[in-house]
């Protein structure tokens, strides 16, 4: 008996939904980004306005200053979404674990020099506070947010900072004990070196205009407390006692060239959009950065003694780099 | 004038490769079959590091091409940014 065996090639009738066809044409097949991303959240056919905001639909466009004419046009570069986005971060953790593991198993934070030490709980272990305040703004940029493309990783990186908060009191618990991560909530209630941060944190968490959050979370104030915390003194930790808090912060590390691809490309795309755009993201830029600078000195003070003032001048040096890019700075 | 090809399994990852393929080799044809992807070139055919990296938006190592790849033909020039395929020497 003879048998051929061919191939029989079947063209699927459409490529992907009719919503991302038009966007992308029709004889493109979309990346799962695109179709788990564009057009999904609700724009039209509201039915009533929510009680506790009249003014506004429940998704609505005019929550912010910031207009768009294409509120898709916001893309994350990283294109994640949920399971892109679990994915990269179980490996994350993944990684992290194996660090908390070397250092623990190694007794690493045992032998932990002690002056080291004590700068790294008072300055480390309180920003699990910023870091929970991150959480609440991003889900608060995420609810009142206009498109799914900007929600979307505004609530992500609103889960990472969770992530961030949980991984500094851990390294709180291996370098001190549970005594360690209460006596830095009480820094942060009442050291007055945390109380401009803390002041920041808070005033943040009741903003209205949710792009406005995202300047004062992502660009002014992330920008540069990772850069501070995790570059800076990081790197007068390690000089002084070597690089076991490196170890238990490479989450925050990772994370931090990770969002900032996202953040500077979305700047990016509104400030291009039109100048009145720029305009408004100068003043935010201002207001906060200015404000974050003022919050972060008294702690580069504490961590980091004669060398915080260039420090900071370095950290600054580093978001005018990236708000350049972003057209906000010539 | 000789052809060189690489032929893919299609899946979400192999898509982004063979965009970043179809947009640094403009002289490439895509031929699209049931569960593999074949892109002939006249001459040569370059994989760029960086243009994957920018159509999957993460970090890219090429030899991670390999997970995915079914055949080629040409001689192999492989570097840490571009993978090339040619009948050069």
């Amino acid at each position: 008996m003879h048998i051929d065996l061919r191939t029989v090639n079947i063209e699927p009738l459409r490529q992907t939904f009719d919503h991302i066809a038009a966007r992308i044409g029709p004889d493109k097949q979309a990346s799962r980004y695109l179709e788990g991303t564009m057009d999904v959240q609700a724009a039209a056919n509201f039915h009533y306005r929510p009680t506790w905001d009249p003014e506004h639909e429940i998704f609505d466009a005019t929550r912010t200053a910031i207009t768009m004419k294409d509120w898709y046009a916001l893309k994350d570069p990283r294109q994640l979404y949920y399971g892109s986005y679990t994915a990269s971060r179980a490996r994350m953790q993944e990684t992290a674990e194996a660090d908390f593991d070397f250092v623990e198993t190694r007794g690493l934070a045992d032998s932990y020099d002690d002056a080291a030490r004590r700068t790294a709980l008072d300055f480390y272990i309180p920003l699990r506070h910023v870091a929970w305040g991150a959480n609440m703004n991003g889900a608060s940029m995420c609810a009142y947010g206009f498109g799914t493309a900007i929600t979307q990783p505004c609530l992500y990186q609103g889960m990472d900072q969770l992530g961030v908060a949980q991984y500094l009191t851990r390294m709180g618990l291996v370098l001190g004990d549970q005594g360690e991560v209460q006596a830095a909530k009480q820094a942060w209630m009442d050291a007055p070196q945390w109380q401009e941060l803390r002041r920041y944190v808070e005033d943040t968490l009741v903003l209205k205009d949710w792009f406005e959050m995202f300047v004062a979370q992502h660009v002014a104030l992330d920008a540069m407390l990772f850069a501070l915390a995790y570059t800076e003194v990081d790197q007068a930790l390690n000089a002084k006692a070597g690089p076991t808090v490196s170890l238990m912060t490479r989450f925050q590390t990772e994370l931090f060239e990770d969002s900032s691809k996202w953040v500077d490309a979305s700047l990016k795309i509104a400030t291009a959009e039109n100048p009145e755009n720029k305009l408004q993201l100068q003043t935010w830029i201002a207001h906060w950065r200015a404000r974050a600078v003022k919050a972060l000195q008294p702690l580069a003070q504490q961590a980091l003694g004669a060398d915080s003032e260039a420090a900071l001048t370095r950290v600054a040096a580093r978001l005018d780099t990236r708000l350049v890019k972003a057209g906000l700075l010539a | 004038m000789s052809n060189v090809f690489i032929a893919f399994q299609r899946n979400e990852e192999t898509r982004c490769i063979v965009d970043a393929i179809m947009a640094d080799n403009p002289n490439a044809v895509i031929n699209l079959q049931p569960a593999m992807v074949r892109i002939d070139a006249p001459n040569t055919l370059v994989v760029r590091r960086s243009t994957v990296e920018e159509q999957m938006g993460r970090q890219f190592d090429l030899q991670e091409l390999h997970v995915n790849l079914i055949t080629l033909t040409g001689h192999i020039d492989e570097t840490e940014d571009e993978f090339t395929l040619s009948w050069k020497h």
